[in-house]
């Protein structure tokens, strides 16, 4: 069928809506094997009650009338000023100012949550983009900045987070901008790497020979493929940005009370777990439950992402498929 | 007739029927080294001097062993290279070195069509999109307008245009060549330049794309300069072919003359290589064995280039880089760079002292 | 080759006088005033001004500068605004403490994050790598910090409570000259706490890299040859294995610096770490720039010394 002809109406081009097939996309593969992972299924439900946790807090605290920031005047503590235990009224006892255990873990999970996805989505912009313009443009930009990377990912970052915090005073923004700060590297050498090799690629010379602009090639042709790691190191990235922001918390550079960050709740409990272990045992509990579902989620996404284990994927299908229809027939015989 | 100006023949050609001129063109790549500041220590001579023209309508085979720098010389006529020196003109007009600016109404009349179907197209995008990318990049068509073009363009190289939202991994190779040829022919180019289209192909599925690339060039008046390293394969497509060796060509004649009376000693060694079908022919044929390795681009021979591994090469040949010219009273537009070039029934085999002659069957 | 080196060694040159002349300018930028400081809260402005100047804190900007690398390039880190002591002998007061706290815990954790990642790959999906994957999970997942409390609070509180033999983990500083059981009962907590995380990482590091280098061509060659698998494992598997292990270990021996400061405050350890945080409470800024600088440096070297034996091992390299 020529063009002149289709062109000119003379043939039927056959071009009324046939059913279009739907291209089977990497993405979506990639979703359908992270729903075959128990282990990321299991984690991303913790998350997202969690999350759910930390949006209602503030409507948990009107509920339960017990304010995270004052302590609790007749049942806060007992007549030796020490914190009470979990009990009916406080679901995870009191700390030793008397406020509520239980509501002061959910505002520290929005402080946490706030900080490490904040803090991550920075990180992961600011990398993203000098990652792509090091490796594209390469040259006297590239040597410039890649230097910086090596520079900024080996130096000890808690030791100058301290020392940042000490000049500029801790804040909840000054967290959150040391800790994207520390982590925007190691995003950037990332894509910087892959671009370095991308940029190569016939399809960019290709889209170069069209015309294509420098941005339009960064953005439309290289990034998608960069997309995969970026990901999987984002999601791994926010567990990290979670402890780093509950460590610096702790030393008292964070986030400082009255506003509850689990990092300040444990050092606070510093002082009163021996006779209230729960002091130390609920925000420590909280934390690392929050971290353990971030890394599997991180592992599973890293798994579903990967190609390569599509094969064990498929496997496993073949193998649930198979036992279903031995179940089957079992039933009929 | 010195070597910058252009050839007898060609200087005659009324500029009407030239699409792209190259005159002189020289691409060199440094090489730097250096503690801080890099400096530069030796060059690549990729292309040393080519000057050639491409007829309106017509295909130019370019030939060449790898690294002669037939695809660098492709990419400096594309404009994806800039020259370090001499002219490109395209229909009338220089596009040498142009600011990108300046090139882009250039880039919908000049297209180009890779050798890898793998590599040429994203894998994380749709064909839609890939073959669209020319009408999005220069606001020619957008929507379901552009969805229409595409889709008739897919037809148009024999796709079902239901597959317009697959992935480039849902093809096969020579449907991804087809998906690139798409991509070439939506702004109606008037060039195409064809980088081993079907190197990397099934020699069945290769003689299907050449096909297709004829039957295109009829119905919308194309001109393609077809690159490739297989004589056989561009003698079947092309009007003309130009033999490259070393940065410079060796040979440019229209395509009866060049197989029937190839002139320089390198295009029949070439020749000689070529596989014939036919095992009792194939035995009794001459075959032509070159000594040494390719000289390395860097640091090319003095004089002809080729006068290291010639078997008919003299003192003079050392001295003195030959001529583009016709030779032994060839006509017009039949050029060769030879001082000694082969005549009629010469035997170059004979003349190779430490090789093994040819293969007579001994029976 | 040569070559080589004289490029990183201009790099670490510059990299060292970017960090000392960015930590000089958070000194001004930083608020507060330390010459009143100093003088007291109930000085009179006149003795705030002679402090001042005796500090040289009211000579122009391009004069303290010069002043701050003239002094640092002698070794002078200047004094604490707090006690009167050189910034160079409380931070080496402090070395003692740290370095026997990171020593310790990276033979620690070298040790059984290879062990470990070995075991595991040698045994993969056996019941010792899941042991393993759930140990690793675990070890990275977990705050420096909280391990350090929960540890302290098994071992040496509630041990203590119970009277079981308990490991001191609080009280006075170790030290490894005067009483070396001490030490040791003193140090082990720490120790497990700073390697366990990097145990954890090496694990997975050597787990992968070993399975990458057990599936090579090579290691087949050796098997068909009849070799015992351990021969195999260890002898040509482990090495090539290694070679990242090692690079990271150089790389992370610098930049664990960092988790030194929590374990050192949980357990009451006076080293660098402690060091930095009680000075960053009280502003002490001199010590504050001393311990950037000194970490700088630390890391600095260490990054230098890896990259060139790198090059030694690397052919790739050198040539580069």
């Amino acid at each position: 069928m020529s063009l002149t002809e289709i062109e000119s109406g003379a043939v039927d081009a056959g071009l009324e809506p046939k059913q279009e097939i739907a291209g089977k996309s990497p993405w979506l593969l990639a979703m359908r094997r992270l729903r075959q992972d128990k282990a990321s299924m299991i984690s991303l439900a913790v998350i997202i009650l969690l999350v759910l946790a930390a949006l209602l807090a503030p409507l948990i605290s009107k509920w339960t009338g017990h304010p995270f920031d004052i302590g609790d005047r007749r049942f806060g503590l007992d007549r030796d000023g020490l914190p009470y235990g979990p009990s009916g009224r406080h679901w995870f006892g009191t700390d030793s100012l008397g406020r509520d255990v239980f509501i002061r873990t959910l505002y520290g999970a929005r402080v946490s949550l706030l900080v490490g996805v904040v803090a991550t989505a920075i990180a992961t912009v600011a990398g993203v983009i000098v990652g792509l313009l090091s490796g594209y443009y390469g040259g006297p930009i590239d040597t410039v900045l890649a230097r910086f990377i090596d520079v900024v990912l080996s130096f000890p970052y808690l030791i100058f987070a301290i020392a940042l915090v000490a000049i500029l005073g801790p804040s909840l923004w000054v967290t959150i901008l040391v800790i994207a700060f520390f982590n925007w590297a190691a995003m950037a050498r990332i894509v910087r790497g892959q671009t370095l090799s991308l940029k190569e690629k016939e399809y960019v010379e290709a889209a170069r020979s069209l015309g294509g602009s420098d941005g339009r090639i960064m953005f439309v042709e290289i990034m998608p493929n960069v997309l995969a790691p970026v990901i999987v190191l984002a999601s791994l990235m926010i567990p990290i940005a979670i402890v780093f922001e509950a460590t610096l918390s702790y030393v008292g550079l964070g986030i400082v009370p009255p506003t509850a960050s689990w990092g300040n709740m444990l050092s606070d409990a510093l002082r009163t777990y021996q006779v209230a272990w729960w002091t130390l045992v609920v925000p420590a509990g909280f934390l690392l439950i929050t971290t353990v579902a971030f890394n599997l989620l991180g592992d599973g996404v890293r798994d579903a992402l990967d190609p390569r284990t599509e094969r064990i994927f498929a496997m496993k299908r073949k193998k649930d498929r198979k036992a279903v229809e031995k179940q089957e027939a079992d039933a009929r015989a | 007739m010195t070597d910058t100006d252009m050839t007898s023949a060609e200087a005659g050609r009324q500029d009407d029927d030239v699409l792209v001129r190259v005159e002189n063109v020289v691409k060199h790549f440094p090489i730097k080294q250096g503690i801080v500041f890099k400096s530069e220590v030796a060059r690549v001579h990729a292309v040393d001097g080519v000057s050639l023209e491409v007829r309106r309508g017509e295909t130019l085979g370019l030939v060449g062993e790898t690294g002669c720098g037939k695809s660098t010389l492709a990419r400096c006529i594309t404009g994806l290279h800039p020259v370090t020196s001499g002219r490109i003109t395209f229909d009338g007009q220089d596009i040498t070195n142009l600011p990108r600016a300046r090139m882009r109404p250039f880039r919908r009349d000049i297209q180009m069509i890779f050798q890898d179907p793998y590599g040429s197209l994203n894998p994380r995008r749709r064909v839609g999109s890939i073959i669209g990318d020319p009408f999005a990049i220069h606001g020619v068509a957008d929507g379901a307008e552009r969805k229409r073009k595409v889709q008739e363009l897919m037809e148009l190289v024999g796709l079902k245009p239901e597959h317009y939202n697959r992935f480039p991994a849902e093809f096969s190779g020579g449907q991804r060549q087809r998906i690139g040829v798409a991509r070439a022919l939506a702004l109606r180019p008037k060039l195409i330049v064809c980088d081993e289209p079907v190197s990397a192909l099934d020699v069945s599925i290769q003689a299907q794309i050449i096909n297709l690339l004829e039957d295109l060039q009829d119905e919308l008046g194309l001109t393609y300069v077809f690159i490739a390293h297989d004589l056989s394969v561009v003698r079947h497509v092309s009007d003309r072919v130009a033999v490259m060796y070393l940065g410079r060509i060796a040979e440019i004649a229209e395509g009866p003359d060049l197989y029937g009376s190839p002139r320089h000693p390198y295009t029949n060694a070439l020749l000689s290589a070529g596989s014939i079908a036919d095992p009792e022919v194939s035995a009794k044929r001459e075959r032509i064995i070159l000594v040494g390795d390719v000289p390395s681009p860097i640091n090319p021979p003095k004089g002809c280039r080729f006068h290291p591994r010639c078997p008919k090469a003299e003192e003079r040949c050392a001295e003195e880089e030959p001529a583009l010219v016709p030779r032994l009273g060839d006509p017009a537009g039949h050029d060769a760079a030879c001082h000694f070039p082969v005549e009629a029934n010469e035997h170059l085999g004979h003349k190779l002292g430490a090789v093994e002659p040819s293969s007579e069957p001994t029976s | 080759m040569l070559r080589f080196i004289i490029r990183r060694l201009l790099l670490a040159v510059v990299v060292m006088w970017l960090v000392s002349t960015g930590t000089f300018l958070l000194f001004f930028i930083a608020p507060g005033n330390p010459a009143k400081t100093i003088a007291g809260p109930k000085a009179p402005p006149q003795t705030v001004e002679i402090v001042k100047h005796r500090l040289g804190l009211d000579d122009p900007v391009i004069v303290q500068y010069g002043h701050f690398l003239g002094r640092l390039l002698h070794g002078d880190l200047g004094y604490s605004f707090f006690s009167n002591a050189s910034v160079g002998s409380i931070l080496a007061g402090g070395l003692q403490a740290t370095i026997s706290l990171v020593l310790g815990a990276s033979v620690l954790w070298l040790v059984v994050g290879v062990t470990v990642g070995v075991l595991s790959a040698t045994r993969a999906r056996g019941v010792m790598d899941r042991a393993a994957t759930v140990f690793v999970l675990g070890g990275i997942s977990m705050p420096t910090f909280v391990l350090g409390l929960t540890l302290s609070f098994i071992f040496f509180f509630k041990f203590e409570q119970w009277g079981l033999p308990y490991l001191q983990a609080g009280g006075p500083a170790p030290d490894i000259t005067t009483d070396p059981a001490f030490w040791l009962n003193r140090m082990i907590l720490p120790w497990i706490t700073l390697a366990t995380v990097q145990a954890a990482t090496y694990s997975r590091l050597t787990r992968g890299s070993l399975l990458d280098v057990l599936g090579e061509d090579y290691i087949r060659t050796a098997r068909s040859k009849g070799l015992t698998e351990r021969r195999v494992i260890y002898r040509h598997g482990l090495r090539s294995a290694l070679t990242p292990v090692l690079t990271q270990f150089g790389v992370d021996i610098g930049a664990l610096l960092g988790g030194v400061v929590v374990t050192e405050q949980v357990f009451g350890l006076q080293g660098i770490g402690q060091l930095t945080l009680q000075a960053s409470t009280n502003g002490d800024l001199p010590v504050i720039i001393g311990v950037v600088l000194l970490v700088a440096a630390i890391v600095t070297v260490a990054n230098l010394i890896v990259d060139i034996s790198y090059s030694f091992l690397d052919p790739r390299v050198r040539l580069s």
